[in-house]
C-alpha cells in the first residue's frame, strides 16, 4: 500500500529531480512533449480544414459522418495502438519504413487517436458561431473562403479548447505509445510509459514526480497555446484578464 | 432599379413569400410593413441575393441576378445588408466595420482612413478600439450600419434596424438613414413593423400579410384607405363589418350596420356587403345633448362607452352605438368631457372620412383570412 509519506517523498523526489536535471528525465519529457506537440500539430492542420468543410457543406450523410467522428471519441488507446501496429509491424502494409517502435511511429498512432476528436470539437465550435455572422459576412461581400476564415477566427478560442484538448489525450495516452514505441529507453521511452514502468517495479515515489513533471509541462504548454491564439489575434487582455475597453 | 416579378420562396412545405411583384427605384425610401413573420425578412434577403427563389426573378438595373456566385457575388458588392440581430463579430470596433472593404481588397491605410470616417459620421469614433460584443444594443447597431454604408453601396437593405431599441437611439438611427439617402443618394428598402418609422422614413410602402405584398403605394393611402380588413387593423382601424349598401346617390351611400344606418362615401352599389374604415381620430366625441352641428353628410351616433385604453398622450375611446366605434381623444379633452366607462356619448364621423370597403370574407374567418382578401 502507498502511503501519505510515499506521496510527500514523491512530491520532493519530483523537485529534486527537476532542480538537478537529469539527464534521462530530461530525455523521456523532451521526447513526451516533441511527439505530442507533433501529433497535436499534425492533427490540427487536419482538423481544422476537414472540420471547415463538413461544417460548411450540406451532403448526404453529413450527420452519419458526424455521429460517426464523435463515436470515436471513445476508441481505446490500445486500439489504435494495435491496429497501426499491425499496419506498421515489419510484415504489414506500411511495414517497408520501418516505423515501428520508433517516435515517428508513435506521432502517426496518436495523431490518428486524436483526430477525430479535433474534428468532432472544430465542428462544434463552428456551429457556435451564430448563423448570423456567416450571412452579414455573405452579405459584406466575403468569398466562400473569405467567410470560413473569418467563421474561424470567430470560433478561435472554442478550436483552441479542441487543441488543447488533443494535446491533452496525446500527451496523456499509454496505449499507443507503450504498442507502437515499446517503451525502450532513450529510444521511444516517454513520461506515461516510465510511471507505468517504474509503478509496476514498485518505484511508487518516482511514478508520482513523473506525474506532476507531466501535469507542469501540460500547465506551460496550454498557457502558451492560450498566449499564442490571443495575441496572434491581438486581444490578449481576454485571457489576461484586463480591461475591455 | 431593381425589379422583382413573381418571386416566391419555399422552405421546406411552406411559401414563405408568394407571387411578389415589385419595382424599386434608385433613389427611394421603399418600406415594407407587415406583421411579424409576413415574409418581409425573407423578401430582403432575396434582394440581396442571399437565397435563390424558388420561381421568378429578380433583375438588378436590368440585368438577370440568377447567374453563377461570382456573378451574385458582384452584385452583391453593390448592395450591403443591416439585419435584425446586428451579428457583431468578436473585435473591435474598427476591425468589424472594416470587412466589406477589407473582402474588396483595398489596402490596409485606405480601408482605415474610410473606417474612421464612416464611425464619425455615426457617432462611434471614440469607439472604434472597443471590443464591439461588448457595446449596448444601439452603438452595436450603428456599427452594423457602418459595416454596411462603408462600402459606399447604392442599395442599402434594412430588416428592421430599430426593433428592441430604446426612442433616442431609434431617433439616432433613423436620422442616419434619412442622412445616407439624401447625402449619398443611397436606395434604401427599409423592413418594418412600425407603421410610424414607415411614414418617418419612407416615399413609397409595400405591405406585406402572409408572405403576400397585399398593398403597395404612398403611406397616406394606405393609412386612410387599405384594401382589407387585415391592413385595415395593421394600421391602427378597427374596421365595422357586417354593412349592406342600402343606397347610393352620386357615391353617396348609406349603409345598414347591424341596425344603425351610416353614410359614406363610396361607389360600391346597392346590395354590396361592406365593411367600414374609421381612422379613430377623425371620430368626434360629444356629450349627448350636444351633438356637433349637423352639416351635410355627417353621422351622429349616440352610444355607451364600453372601453378606455390610454394610447400615448391620447385615450381610445370605445362606444357602443349599436355598432362598435372607436376614437381617440386627447387626455385633455377626455378629462373635460369626463368619460367614464358606461357614460353616454355622441360620436361624429364625416361621410368623407369614412372609407368603405368590400367584405367579402366568409361569416367566421380562420386565423389566416386574409388569404382571400385580395
Amino acid at each position: 500500500m502507498i502511503t501519505v509519506q510515499e506521496i510527500i517523498d514523491g512530491i520532493t523526489q519530483a523537485f529534486q529531480l527537476i532542480i538537478s536535471l537529469n539527464p534521462d528525465l530530461l530525455e523521456v519529457t523532451l521526447l513526451s512533449l516533441y511527439i505530442s506537440l507533433c501529433s497535436t500539430l499534425i492533427a490540427t492542420s487536419i482538423a481544422i480544414p476537414a472540420g471547415g468543410l463538413i461544417h460548411f457543406h450540406e451532403f448526404a450523410g453529413k450527420r452519419v459522418i458526424i455521429a460517426i467522428i464523435q463515436t470515436l471519441y471513445s476508441v481505446p488507446t490500445v486500439i489504435i495502438g494495435l491496429v497501426v501496429f499491425l499496419l506498421i509491424s515489419r510484415s504489414g502494409p506500411f511495414g517497408a519504413f520501418g516505423l515501428l517502435f520508433t517516435p515517428t511511429g508513435m506521432i502517426i498512432g496518436q495523431t490518428i487517436l486524436i483526430l477525430p476528436i479535433m474534428i468532432g470539437l472544430v465542428i462544434t465550435a463552428l456551429s457556435g458561431v451564430d448563423r448570423n455572422i456567416r450571412d452579414t459576412l455573405v452579405s459584406l461581400g466575403a468569398t466562400e473562403f473569405q467567410s470560413i476564415t473569418q467563421i474561424v477566427r470567430e470560433a478561435r478560442f472554442a478550436i483552441l479548447g479542441a487543441v488543447i484538448l488533443g494535446f491533452g489525450r496525446a500527451i496523456s495516452e499509454v496505449g499507443v505509445a507503450m504498442i507502437i514505441g515499446g517503451n525502450i529507453r532513450g529510444e521511444t521511452r516517454v513520461l506515461t510509459t516510465s510511471i507505468a514502468l517504474e509503478t509496476g517495479m514498485g518505484n511508487f515515489g518516482l511514478s508520482i514526480a513523473l506525474g506532476i513533471i507531466l501535469l507542469v509541462i501540460a500547465l506551460i504548454v496550454v498557457l502558451i497555446m492560450n498566449l499564442i491564439t490571443a495575441s496572434a489575434l491581438s486581444d490578449s487582455d481576454r485571457i489576461l484578464g484586463g480591461p475591455q475597453a | 432599379m431593381i425589379r422583382l416579378s413573381g418571386v416566391s420562396r419555399r422552405i421546406g412545405e411552406r411559401e414563405v413569400v408568394s407571387g411578389i411583384d415589385l419595382e424599386i427605384h434608385r433613389g427611394e425610401i421603399f418600406a415594407l410593413i407587415g406583421p411579424s413573420g409576413s415574409g418581409k425578412t425573407t423578401l430582403l434577403r432575396l434582394i440581396d441575393l442571399l437565397d435563390h427563389p424558388t420561381s421568378g426573378s429578380i433583375t438588378f438595373d436590368g440585368s438577370p441576378t440568377d447567374g453563377p456566385e461570382h456573378e451574385r457575388r458582384a452584385f452583391r458588392r453593390r448592395m450591403a445588408m443591416v439585419f435584425q440581430k446586428p451579428g457583431v463579430l468578436n473585435a473591435t470596433v474598427e476591425q468589424n466595420t472594416a470587412f466589406g472593404l477589407q473582402f474588396r481588397g483595398m489596402p490596409k491605410e485606405q480601408v482605415h482612413e474610410h473606417v474612421m470616417s464612416v464611425l464619425e459620421m455615426v457617432g462611434l469614433s471614440g469607439l472604434s478600439q472597443r471590443r464591439a460584443p461588448t457595446l449596448s444594443g444601439g452603438e452595436m447597431q450603428r456599427v452594423a450600419i457602418a459595416r454596411a454604408i462603408v462600402t459606399g453601396p447604392e442599395v442599402l437593405l434594412l430588416d428592421e434596424p430599430t426593433a428592441n431599441l430604446d426612442p433616442v437611439s431609434t431617433g439616432i438611427i433613423e436620422n442616419l438613414i434619412g442622412w445616407i439617402n439624401r447625402e449619398r443618394k443611397t436606395t434604401v428598402i427599409l423592413a418594418t413593423h412600425d407603421m410610424g418609422q414607415g411614414q418617418r422614413l419612407a416615399g413609397q410602402v409595400g405591405v406585406m400579410m402572409e408572405g403576400r405584398l397585399v398593398q403597395a403605394g404612398e403611406i397616406y393611402d394606405i393609412f386612410h384607405h387599405p384594401v382589407n380588413r387585415a391592413i385595415a387593423m395593421f394600421v391602427g382601424i378597427d374596421p365595422i363589418r357586417h354593412g349592406i349598401v342600402q343606397s347610393n346617390d352620386r357615391n353617396l351611400a348609406t349603409i345598414a350596420v347591424q341596425g344603425t344606418s351610416i353614410q359614406a362615401v363610396t361607389s360600391l352599389e346597392i346590395g354590396q356587403r361592406v365593411a367600414l374604415c374609421i381612422r379613430p381620430e377623425e371620430v368626434t366625441i360629444s356629450l349627448p345633448d350636444t351633438c356637433a352641428p349637423a352639416s351635410s353628410a355627417r353621422n351622429c351616433l349616440a352610444g355607451t362607452i364600453t372601453r378606455l385604453m390610454p394610447y400615448g398622450p391620447f385615450t381610445r375611446v370605445y362606444v357602443d352605438c349599436g355598432v362598435p366605434v372607436t376614437a381617440l381623444v386627447t387626455r385633455q379633452s377626455g378629462e373635460e368631457l369626463n368619460l367614464t366607462l358606461g357614460a353616454r356619448v355622441n360620436a361624429t364621423i364625416k361621410a368623407t372620412t369614412i372609407y368603405v370597403i368590400p367584405d367579402q370574407e366568409p361569416e367566421h374567418p380562420s386565423p389566416h383570412g386574409t388569404k382571400d382578401a385580395r
